[in-house]
């Protein structure tokens, strides 16, 4: 199977109304190239699913200058003031998660489980309209999984067959973004042949990536 | 003495460095907390975690030597020290509140006398978000506040905290430019006295009721 498409074709699979996942942390391994062709594109209502809204300038935070979204589920949106905006206004729906809780939520997704019970937020408004559960004398909150339809992430190097070599702090969310959407397309800073990379050092087995773009590096 | 504000900062961010153990892994929150990693004492070991997937982390990059893919919590460059390692965003959080962390330092818009805390919201006015704060609260062995005393003159040290919560009963210590209270069963008890304050000065400035021990401490620049 072709795995390499162009920008065009990627953001193709892109549609209005999508819920999509955007690798990255403040615009460290963001697949911003594909981010910037989605600005072009100008994919509308869409959901999306990343640890922040980065940057007006940087990264997801072009899509949500060019309020592409109507809902988000993100875990801090202080860096980006147009993200504040549309919440306040009642343009955008969202929905702020504690950190680990999301990428549990994405990792639960990916690893077929129904959810968790987490301690994290007992106590504060995160718990409002939760199940509750006690274990072992700790107070737990359920939490369910997030999936998405179309997941974009970034890798340093990625295979032809679709393995991803992931670099520095680069990774954050991207590998458990890989195993929880219907799609997954990978922006590579470099392509590289089958075999160039050390099966030790794949952070991203190829059998959880359907597309590849990018390598002009 | 008055102290300027860069003082101020130093003063608690040097004195929350004493709480750090030898072996302990800590993780620092954004701003006043990050200062606290340049005043380890000597001979003292502290690996300092970052929750965007890194541990081993150090100090800032020289000018013109960042990487781009090599940032903090904050989306600074950072550096790596010989022996780090780096992993994504589900093992870090495991990290976090699967205990793992030792300690870990935050700022505060409130800290109350039950241990709670108020960090990531003002309603109607600013709304960053929580990032990891509630699970690193939750998770951390032991929780430090550091922050200056008061805004603007107004108490942050409550009763109740009246802004949305970040965790509930997670604080351990307040570390101010004034004062090191420890958070116990009993209420907030003042340990230590900050460079040209008295325990007068102190009330004066916390609205919650503190416990004043008969020995008391202090600590400077």
């Amino acid at each position: 199977m072709k795995k390499i498409i162009t920008m065009d074709e990627a953001v193709d699979k892109i549609e209005d109304g999508m819920t999509i996942m955007v690798g990255g942390f403040l615009g460290c391994g963001s697949p911003d190239k594909i981010i910037d062709k989605l600005v072009e594109k100008g994919v509308k209502n869409l959901t999306l699913i990343c640890n922040d809204t980065g940057f007006p300038e940087i990264s997801v935070g072009k899509m949500v200058v060019s309020k592409q979204f109507s809902k988000m589920y993100v875990s801090h949106i202080g860096t980006n003031r147009e993200t504040g905006r549309q919440m306040n206004e009642g343009e955008t729906e969202v929905n702020l998660v504690p950190q680990g809780t999301l990428a549990e939520q994405i990792r639960c997704a990916g690893c077929g489980l129904g959810g968790f019970f987490t301690p994290t937020g007992v106590g504060t408004e995160v718990e409002d309209d939760k199940d509750k559960k006690v274990i072992d004398g700790v107070t737990y909150i359920y939490e369910k999984p997030l999936k998405a339809d179309v997941a974009i992430i970034k890798g340093l190097k990625v295979d032809k067959k679709g393995n991803v070599y992931y670099n520095q702090t680069a990774r954050n969310f991207n590998p458990i973004m890989a195993m929880a959407a219907e799609t997954v397309i990978v922006e590579a800073e470099e392509i590289v042949e089958v075999g160039e990379l050390d099966p030790n050092c794949v952070g991203t087995p190829h059998i959880f990536v359907n597309y590849i773009v990018g390598g002009e590096k | 003495m008055t102290l300027d504000k860069n003082q101020v900062k130093a003063v608690i961010a040097k004195r929350v460095a004493q709480e750090l153990h030898d072996g302990d892994l800590v993780n620092l929150g954004i701003g006043l907390p990050t200062m606290v990693a340049n005043f380890i004492p000597e001979g003292v070991d502290v690996t300092f975690q970052s929750e965007n997937g890194l541990v081993g982390l150090g100090p800032a990059p020289e000018e013109g030597k960042e990487e781009k893919d090599l940032t903090n919590a904050g989306g600074q460059p950072v550096t790596l020290l010989p022996g780090g390692a780096y992993f994504d965003s589900a093992t870090s959080f495991g990290i976090i509140r699967g205990g793992h962390v030792d300690a870990t330092v935050l700022g505060a818009l409130q800290v109350d006398e039950k241990g709670n805390l108020a960090n990531w919201k003002i309603p109607g006015k600013m709304v960053p978000g929580m990032g990891g704060a509630m699970d690193l609260t939750v998770g951390a062995k032991k929780v430090i506040i550091s922050m200056v005393h008061t805004q603007k003159g107004a108490p942050k040290i409550l009763k109740d905290c009246n802004l949305p919560l970040t965790a509930k009963n997670q604080v351990n210590l307040i570390v101010t430019e004034m004062a090191v209270i420890e958070v116990t069963d009993k209420g907030l008890v003042l340990k230590e006295l900050g460079p040209d304050t008295t325990v007068e000065d102190v009330k004066a400035a916390t609205e919650a009721e503190l416990i004043i021990p008969e020995k008391i401490g202090n600590f400077g620049l």
